[in-house]
């Protein structure tokens, strides 16, 4: 009990008649590094947004950090220790790397409200450190974000998360507009979080990352949490039986 | 192995790397283009230099500079991805008000008995209460817009729309329709020889320190870049709204005294349209349309192509008829630009 750092009981969501998500149960351990995977329109997303409070739930509970939590809004679970790297992309894309790592949470020389003067020098300074220390390498700091491809977008999306996230992070498929090089680098990334011990939730359509990455994988299908999968104990085959709903049988049978 | 993936990571982005070409260098150039172009003119046909003549320069920098201030506030409301249609409802309205708790009490030894308030025994007032209701009404339109925006989510296309026809419609109900004269000399001194100027080049200064080193700066562009992802940072998207329209209701305000301190009187009609030239000045000076970028900087360039065109137009003699349709021809043009400005960006993008 004392390691379990998410969990979530009954969770629920309901978009007028359509149930995205429908009575999921799930656990997450400290340090542990998790894969949620599914069909397009199985719910994935939509965990997620309950679980970070960027919407509101239909019906169950969550506990973060061992209490039962109520996250208003995003910022909330931010201020409890989760960090969201969302499918489509929450960068400013006229501000800079620096701006968009402390948006919302920039360091100030003085305080005067909203017009509290920024401290560039120490933003900049910890952006860099920041990058250094989750293997991101991004040539121009000072570019607005609108001048750099997807791939390193996608990377201070990352960069971000990861230098903030003291508790757990969740990425919803950080990779799926990646090439090659560029995935790899968001896996070096989420590598470099697992030797940090910190917990991660990453969405992903791709299996041979998730079996790289991860311990532990997670179905969705049609807005249910259908099968748990230890990563190590099964191949791709039987994860595609349970997204497609072929195993609908034994995957009961394999709920840990 | 990082390093390898990196260095192509990085390699990969050199033949994407793009000409950093500020819109606000375009926009200079326009106006040493134009203004060269009309000396040029100058010496062909009317036989004189246009910008070597200082008493031009100053009519020409005075006319516009009150708009000025209006675009310094109007260039934060689009840089957030909105508009500001009141501008000019708020000069009259303000104008008209301040002015009102502005009048002298006695004017050539007798008193003033056509002043406003006259009934309640009027004497000069501190110059500090026409300045304080006077901004206080800016800051209230603007405080509205920006509520009604933020709150209702009704587009601020249509929310300034309403408040560019209530807030006339304040300044004609204030007196019914009366003009309002007779300043005290500290009101009026407001508006005198190159005050308006300075006034000017301070609230520009302020706000152009303002975008550019504060978190108030970041979070304007930041909500005009993409407000979903201000919103997910943490940004109170709605209070920061509030704030901006807030501004620059405050800003028209101001211009409004100017204004009336400047011409010695109020009328309801003043400031008629001043929001279209505003709005053209930032746009012209880079500011886009849709959102997130622009600068201070780019609208008070524009400001001065704006300046420029007027006064060259007089100065080549042309017909006033032929510079509103001139005038009105740069607006478009310059929203064209934008607009193309914008696709090309996201066909880049
Ligand atoms: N805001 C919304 N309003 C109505 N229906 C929605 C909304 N968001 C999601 N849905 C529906 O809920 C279901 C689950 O969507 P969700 O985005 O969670 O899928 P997903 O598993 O993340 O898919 P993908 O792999 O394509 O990202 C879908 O049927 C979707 O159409
Ligand atoms: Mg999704």
């Amino acid at each position: 009990m004392s390691d379990v750092i998410l969990k979530t009981e009954d969770l629920t969501k309901h978009y007028g008649g359509v149930q995205a998500l429908e009575g999921a149960d799930f656990e997450l351990r400290d340090g542990e590094h998790v894969a949620i995977v599914g069909d397009n329109g199985a719910g994935k997303s939509t965990f997620v947004r309950q679980i970070t409070g960027v919407e509101q739930r239909t019906r169950g509970r969550i506990w973060f950090d061992g209490e039962q939590v109520e996250f208003d809004g995003p910022l909330d679970a931010r201020e409890a220790g989760i960090e969201t790297v969302f499918q489509n992309l929450a960068l400013a894309d006229e501000l800079d790397v620096p701006s968009n790592l402390f948006l919302g949470r920039e360091k100030v020389k003085f305080r005067l409200g909203p017009f509290s003067i920024l401290d560039r020098r120490a933003m900049r300074q910890d952006t860099e450190e920041g990058l250094r220390r989750t293997g991101v390498k991004i040539p121009k700091l000072d570019n607005a974000i609108r001048h750099m491809s997807g791939g390193q977008r996608q990377c201070v999306a990352i960069a971000r998360s990861a230098s903030f996230a003291s508790r757990l992070i969740i990425m919803d498929e950080p990779t799926a507009a990646l090439g090659v090089q560029e995935t790899a680098q968001v896996e070096g990334i989420i590598r470099n979080l697992k030797e940090r011990r910190v917990p991660l939730i990453l969405v992903s359509h791709n299996l041979r990352q998730v079996f790289d990455l991860v311990d532990r994988i997670i179905v969705f299908r049609r807005g249910l949490l259908v099968a748990d999968l230890n990563a190590a104990e099964v191949d791709g085959n039987e994860v595609v039986k349970h997204i497609t709903g072929v195993a609908n049988q034994d995957a009961t049978a394999t709920f840990a | 192995m990082a390093e390898l993936t990196s260095q192509s990571v990085e390699g990969g982005e050199s033949p994407r790397r793009r000409r950093h070409w500020p819109a606000e260098l375009n926009a200079l150039i326009g106006l040493v283009g134009i203004a060269l172009f009309i000396e040029i003119l100058g010496w062909i046909f009317v036989g004189q230099s246009f910008l070597l003549n200082l008493a031009r320069l100053r009519i020409m920098i005075l006319q516009v500079v009150v708009i000025g201030i209006i675009a310094v506030g109007v260039t934060q409301v689009i840089i957030t991805g909105g508009i500001d249609l009141s501008s000019g409802s708020v000069v009259g309205a303000t104008a008209m008000i301040a002015m009102s708790f502005a009048q002298a009490g006695e004017i050539y030894g007798e008193p003033n008995t056509r002043a406003v308030f006259w009934e309640l025994g009027w004497v000069d007032l501190p110059v500090i209460v026409p300045l304080a209701v006077g901004l206080g009404v800016g800051l209230l339109a603007g405080f509205i817009n920006g509520a009604l925006i933020a709150y209702t989510k009704i587009p601020p296309f249509i929310a300034t729309l309403g408040m560019m026809v209530t807030a006339r419609g304040v300044a004609k109900w204030w007196t019914r329709g009366e003009p309002v004269s007779f300043p005290t000399d500290q009101f009026a001194a407001i508006g005198q020889g190159m005050t308006p100027v300075l006034i000017f080049v301070a609230v520009a200064a302020l706000f152009y320190l303002i975008l550019k080193f504060t978190v108030y700066g970041t979070h304007t562009y930041a909500i005009g870049s993409n407000q979903d992802a201000a919103r997910m940072s943490g940004i109170n998207v709605e209070r920061h709204l509030v704030l901006v329209y807030s501004i620059a209701g405050l800003l028209s305000g101001l211009a409004g005294m100017v204004v009336a301190a400047r011409g010695l009187t109020a009328q309801a009609g003043m400031g008629i349209m001043y929001e279209l030239d505003a709005i053209a000045m930032a746009v012209i000076g880079g500011v886009s349309l849709a959102g997130g970028r622009g600068s201070i900087m780019g609208a008070t360039i524009g400001m001065l192509i704006f300046g420029v065109i007027i006064s060259g137009f007089t100065f080549l003699s042309l017909d006033a008829y032929y510079q509103e349709m001139i005038k009105g021809a740069i607006i478009v043009a310059a929203v064209v630009l934008d607009v193309w400005r914008q696709k090309r960006r996201a066909m880049e993008g």
